[in-house]
């Protein structure tokens, strides 16, 4: 991170693998994209990897990140991320690859690459970004849309009997991934924690042990039409006693063999 | 080191030994008749020669891991077929976008649908112009297991020296008979290779690199397509290939590409040894097309004979290309079936006889 204070001015505390003249980014106020990626950023610094990192991004509000940071980034296509970055990282595994991506895109479009990814336990990080909507194409139903929620595809609410229930990713993932395999749930609501998350995704890649998963919930108060205190809200509580937060799968320990969250 | 040597293999073993010859490092893959043994000997060359293979989960998959693999600078290719053809082309849309030099070998089945899985010509226009965009693609038709071998090889070359994906256009046929062909390592037939290079991922001395496919206004894409149709319209003389034979004082042309052109060839063979003015013509590369030499070669014919195994998908290439000549096109159209030398001789002197 830079000193939030240089020479006598005051200014932004970005993290150093942050492209400073894409700044500031383009996502929506109040979006929690920009939280994710800068607890991205500082793990980045953390363990001062940017010029080893592949950063590819997906499409949704997700692709808003290409040109986001300090390293090499290719925006791929919708749900598409995980095998490009799997196959980047196999053809050259000194990279470290990232896969940005929203839940549509992992747990939708890109459902099938994702749940062979773990399968064969990829030796990439995947950070996937729960909003609980689509939210680029204007706030249609996701695969993470909690019951009842209304969206631009389910005007009356999101009907389970009709549409199934809110996806858990981390803990399919879990469920199907191998020993080595990395797999936590953070939030935009607790930064510390989200970032600890994100960089022992990707010490676990450089350790070689297996796939990392991350998703973290995030906000989207243009689409689900909230003020600040309903947005927090909707993440902190709604969200959250849905998606437990927590890591889920670490190497080495209990939370392998059981779903705990802490 | 590969020794040359004459083989009896199937095409599909020939473009595996290709991509061998050609120093090719990755194959991924989903199997699909016709084309899967290329897969299936690659791996089991692959402990050998020390190359990187993944059977993936659909052939989505397979071209974004190749795409990834192409990104971080190691020659990578990937084959197809039907089916799996279509879904490929969401991966072919971005390479051709972001200019990846990804090498594609696609081995045509019957069509629509399931169909055949043993041959058809039917993934032409797809293979030429699939995806959602405007075809920036070079496509290699071929018509033999040689050729199988010689273009697989210069794919990865016409791939990365211009940047846009390349293919070998095959077909069931051709993978999966056996056929004698001459095998060699290609810098000893005084072959250069053009080196691949990183694009992403690897120390470089030139900084970060951002990649994308999605722009925000209509201009801004618009001057991106502009520098890619005009790298596009630079490299076509450069790569354009066909073959061309009595066409000078031909009163008939015979026009068509792949393992049909071999049964021209032959009829046409004949019409020659029994005195009659038939011309062959058979475009190598059906993309780019070559329009200035087919126009030249039926600049005196009085008629062009098309044979394909498809309802006229090399026939709309051609009538393109022939805008604004007088000469009278005739089809036979052939979609999913083979085209026999007595077809061919059989139904062109039919045309020959008429047409005084």
């Amino acid at each position: 991170m830079q000193d939030v204070k240089v020479g006598e001015f005051f200014q932004p505390a970005f993290p150093s693998s942050w492209l400073e003249t894409t700044k500031p980014h383009n996502f929506c106020p109040g979006c929690g994209h920009g939280i994710v990626l800068k607890c991205l950023g500082q793990a980045i610094d953390e363990l001062n990897i940017a010029d080893k990192v592949v950063y590819g991004c997906d499409i949704g509000c997700c692709l808003l990140s290409w040109n986001f940071f300090n390293t090499d980034c290719i925006q791929t296509h919708h749900g598409r991320t995980t095998p490009f970055i799997a196959g980047a990282k196999r053809a050259t595994p000194e990279i470290v690859g990232i896969a940005y991506m929203g839940d549509g895109g992992g747990y939708a479009i890109g459902s099938q690459h994702l749940v062979n990814a773990a399968i064969r336990n990829e030796k990439i990080t995947i950070i996937l970004v729960n909003n609980a909507n689509y939210a680029m194409t204007g706030g249609q139903m996701a695969p993470t849309t909690l019951p009842g929620q209304i969206t631009e595809t389910s005007p009356y609410g999101k009907e389970i009997e009709h549409s199934g229930p809110p996806i858990l990713g981390p803990e399919m993932v879990a469920a199907i991934s191998q020993e080595g395999a990395y797999v936590a749930r953070g939030t935009m609501s607790n930064v510390k924690q989200l970032t600890k998350f994100i960089r022992k995704g990707l010490e676990n890649q450089i350790a070689g042990r297996g796939l990392s998963f991350i998703e973290a919930l995030s906000s989207c108060p243009t689409n689900w039409r909230t003020n600040a205190e309903q947005t927090w809200k909707f993440v902190e509580k709604d969200m959250a006693s849905y998606f437990k937060v927590g890591e889920i799968k670490v190497p080495g320990t209990k939370e392998a063999n059981n779903a705990n969250h802490t | 080191m590969l020794e040359k040597k004459r083989m009896f293999i199937t095409g599909n073993e020939a473009v595996a030994w290709a991509a061998i010859a050609a120093k090719a490092d990755a194959l991924f893959g989903y199997p699909i008749t016709p084309q899967t043994e290329v897969m299936q000997y690659w791996t089991k060359y692959a402990p050998k020669y020390n190359k990187l293979f993944l059977q993936t989960e659909d052939e989505l998959s397979a071209g974004y891991y190749t795409l990834g693999a192409v990104m971080t600078g190691k020659r990578a290719f990937t084959s197809t077929s039907g089916p799996g053809n279509v879904l490929m082309q969401e991966p072919m849309s971005m390479a051709e976008m972001m200019r990846i030099p990804i090498v594609f070998v696609i081995q045509q089945r019957g069509g629509p649908s399931t169909a055949t899985v043993i041959y058809g010509q039917q993934e032409t226009t797809l293979t030429a112009f699939g995806g959602n965009g405007e075809g920036f693609r070079v496509v290699y038709s071929t018509a033999s297991h040689q050729e199988l071998f010689d273009y697989t090889i210069k794919s990865f070359n016409t791939a990365w020296k211009y940047r846009f994906p390349t293919y070998v256009l095959g077909d069931g046929y051709q993978g999966k008979m056996r056929e004698s062909l001459m095998v060699y390592d290609p810098e000893e037939e005084g072959i250069e290779f053009v080196a691949p290079y990183s694009l992403a991922g690897r120390a470089r001395t030139d900084g970060f690199k951002h990649y994308r496919n999605t722009y925000n206004t209509e201009e801004e894409l618009y001057d991106i397509l502009q520098a890619h149709i005009k790298d596009y319209d630079a490299m076509t003389p450069k790569v354009v290939e066909w073959d061309t034979r009595w066409c000078e004082d031909a009163d008939t042309v015979v026009i068509s590409h792949g393992i049909v052109s071999r049964s021209c060839l032959a009829a046409c063979t004949l019409f020659q040894s029994e005195g009659q003015k038939v011309g062959y013509f058979r475009p190598i590369t059906i993309r780019p097309f070559p329009v200035k030499e087919i126009r030249e070669a039926v600049q005196k014919a009085k008629q062009v004979i098309l044979f394909e195994s498809a309802q006229g998908q090399l026939y709309k290439m051609l009538t393109e290309a022939l805008y604004g000549l007088s000469v009278p096109i005739k089809s036979i159209l052939r979609p999913g079936l083979g085209i026999t030398t007595e077809e061919v001789y059989r139904e062109t002197s039919n045309l020959l006889s008429r047409k005084g």
